[in-house]
């Protein structure tokens, strides 16, 4: 929900500090230190395998990290018992990279779950809330009435993104949002994540590799490689930075299209 | 509380008249607040005058359901005829109702999916009825013709498939097969005991033992545990392939998913089947020889005597020989299933549940047949 710009500015939403993972033998993260401000929309980038989703899901407390702290909306995770993990991850929301929707359920009962299952609302007035968090989302009447099976991989996303902000979060997690769209379609998730934070003052927390949403919708980036973060900032800081892991994602020919095509004229 | 916030405290909602026609909103509309404002909105007694102004300047915190809310019951109070005006609503808790009015257009028009009528109903169910049946016809007739031609080409038989269903269909089921058959054995063998012996006919308990539990007990046991455990797994197998597109990634392959997934495992079940019928038969006996010696004072050696002499040898061929009809059937009921699932998770569970009840309805249904057909040839 949109809160005074002073409240904003420079408060913590996710914090990370000297964050270690290690599985087995192999180190995937190394002395991770990472601030999400709340009300931006901040973006993990790196190669395949970088840990990315590790790092994600060690902050929304599905997975724990071999050393370091992580606080979510002000929160040590580490600390918590159950009752208050389950408080915290309701003021979360949390698309996963293929959607994970009920299969069994219609996308307006996908949307209503979580409304039902915290909230003691009647029936129909949870059957209006979902309503509203379908079509903020861009999808028709039609599709609430409609199973996980019979929609299009866009449409899919988009009421996986509904089922997230159904109680409508404080922080929004987006597992590789634009993953496996067309192009019309990835556009149209970057739009809706702007939308989206525009209407509800939302902080989005996404992982991408998707050089044109990096470009279009993030105001900061950390991109990670090799264990650590390579560098935290907007794109145009960090298309400056001569590190030879970042380089490509700048000077190579994907990088520099995606660039280009963000200059939009004014 | 529902929904504890554990940094601050929400406000308290409130909602009271300030002269006359004026309603003054306050506190947190939100998610975790609704239930409570709900239960306030709706205890009101709204004044009898047409205008109405509803002062939102105190609201301190808004989500779309706070928002919704309150549309909601700006609405009913416009339907029943009054007019409302909302004021000092704050800019942006302002563009967030405007917002989530906005999203409701074109909502309460949307009609929801139409329930088909009755004739429609049974059409469907009909057509539905005669392709379920041409499917499964049909897939019995592609898997003759895989089995064909892998008989006339063994080295097209995937053996190490072969070899690892039997292993997990066929050896693995051993304990579980052996231990029911025995206890059925001991079951049978308690019942007869007790008529037998007050008719003084002790030594027949071994023709009933050993007729019973050769010819039908012993099969039919195997084939239902059998179903159970290895025609569930082969459906939930397919299923997921069939969900994760596996199945469709080895069509393009060029490898036929009938030669690589039904074919062995009904090959390994047809082997396994008549050899765990077999060690049935001999737990069953045993557990039929346990109970004549301490009931009936039969012992052993004086069992099997008899047991040679009584029980024909067709007994026990016809009881064997049932089994890889029986695996027939299960395997292909499982992989039918498999191949069936369409969707996602509810999908593979569904078929499952529906592949065990369909195996051991045909089986049993199969031996009943047999009974008949065996009777007739005077067997």
């Amino acid at each position: 929900m949109p809160e005074p710009a002073a409240s904003t500015s420079r408060t913590p939403a996710v914090e990370v500090r000297r964050l270690s993972t290690r599985f087995g033998d192999s180190r995937v993260h190394e002395d991770i230190d990472l601030t999400v401000y709340r009300g931006e929309v901040f973006a993990l980038a790196g190669g395949n395998g970088c840990g990315k989703s590790t790092l994600l899901r060690e902050i929304i407390m599905l997975q724990k990290p071999t050393a370091g702290t992580v606080r979510l909306l002000g929160t040590d995770v580490a600390s918590i018992d159950v009752d208050g993990r389950d408080a915290l991850l309701r003021r979360c929301g949390v698309m996963f990279q293929y959607g994970a929707l009920f299969s069994s359920l219609t996308v307006a009962e996908n949307v209503s779950s979580p409304l039902r299952e915290h909230t003691r609302l009647g029936r129909k007035l949870i059957r209006e809330i979902a309503e509203i968090k379908i079509a903020l989302v861009g999808l028709p009447p039609d599709s609430s009435g409609k199973y996980p099976s019979e929609l299009s991989g866009g449409m899919r996303k988009r009421a996986a993104m509904a089922r997230a902000i159904a109680l409508d979060p404080e922080i929004l997690f987006l597992d590789e949002p634009s993953a496996g769209l067309d192009p019309v379609g990835a556009g149209g998730i970057d739009d809706l994540i702007l939308h989206l934070r525009g209407l509800l003052g939302l902080t989005i927390f996404m992982v991408t590799h998707d050089l044109d949403s990096l470009w279009h919708v993030t105001d900061r980036v950390a991109i990670l490689g090799d264990g650590r973060i390579l560098g935290v900032g907007t794109m145009e800081e960090l298309s400056r930075v001569e590190n030879p892991l970042i380089h490509p994602y700048f000077h190579g020919p994907r990088g520099r299209a995606a660039r280009e095509q963000s200059w939009k004229p004014e | 509380m529902i929904f504890p916030h554990p940094q601050s405290d929400p406000q308290i909602p409130d909602i009271r008249f300030e002269n006359g026609n004026t309603l003054c909103v306050s506190g947190v509309w939100k998610l975790e607040r609704l239930k409570e404002l709900e239960k306030r909105l709706s205890a009101i007694r709204w004044p009898d005058g047409p205008e109405l102004v509803l002062d939102a300047s105190p609201i301190e915190a808004m989500d779309t359901a706070g928002a919704w809310l309150l549309l909601r019951t700006t609405d009913l109070l416009k339907r029943s005829g009054k007019s409302v005006e909302i004021h000092g609503l704050r800019p942006d808790f302002a563009e967030l109702t405007n917002m989530v009015s906005a999203s409701r257009a074109g909502w309460d028009r949307a009609e929801p999916r139409p329930v088909p009528g009755w004739l429609e109903r049974i059409g469907r169910w009909t057509f539905d009825g005669i392709r379920g049946v041409s499917g499964a016809l049909s897939f019995i007739g592609e898997n003759t013709l895989v089995a064909l031609r892998a008989l006339a080409h063994p080295g097209r038989i995937r053996w190490p498939d072969l070899l690892s269903s039997l292993r997990t269909g066929g050896f693995n089921a051993l304990p579980i097969t052996g231990l029911l058959s025995f206890l059925m054995g001991i079951v049978i063998a308690y019942q007869a005991a007790a008529q037998l012996r007050t008719v003084g006919a002790n030594i027949f308990i071994v023709d009933l033992i050993g007729i019973s539990i050769l010819r039908e007990i012993a099969p039919l046991v195997t084939a239902i545990i059998v179903a159970g455990r290895s025609g569930s797994s082969y459906t939930a197998q397919i299923g997921t392939m069939k969900v994760t597109e596996e199945v469709d990634a080895l069509r393009t392959l060029g490898i036929s998913p009938l030669e690589l997934l039904v074919l062995p495992k009904t090959f390994a079940l047809i082997v396994a089947l008549p050899l765990l019928t077999v060690y049935a038969d001999m737990m069953g006996v045993l557990g039929g020889m346990i109970i004549a010696r301490t009931q009936l004072d039969i012992r052993f050696l004086e069992f099997t005597t008899r047991f040679g002499d009584a029980v024909a040898v067709k007994h026990f061929l016809i009881g064997v020989g049932k089994a890889p009809v029986f695996a027939v059937i299960i395997a292909l009921v499982g992989c039918y299933q498999g191949f069936q699932v369409q969707g996602g998770a509810d999908a593979v569970g569904r078929h499952s549940t529906i592949s065990v009840v369909q195996s051991i309805f045909l089986v049993i249904v199969t031996d009943a047949f047999f009974s008949i057909v065996f009777r007739w040839a005077g067997l």
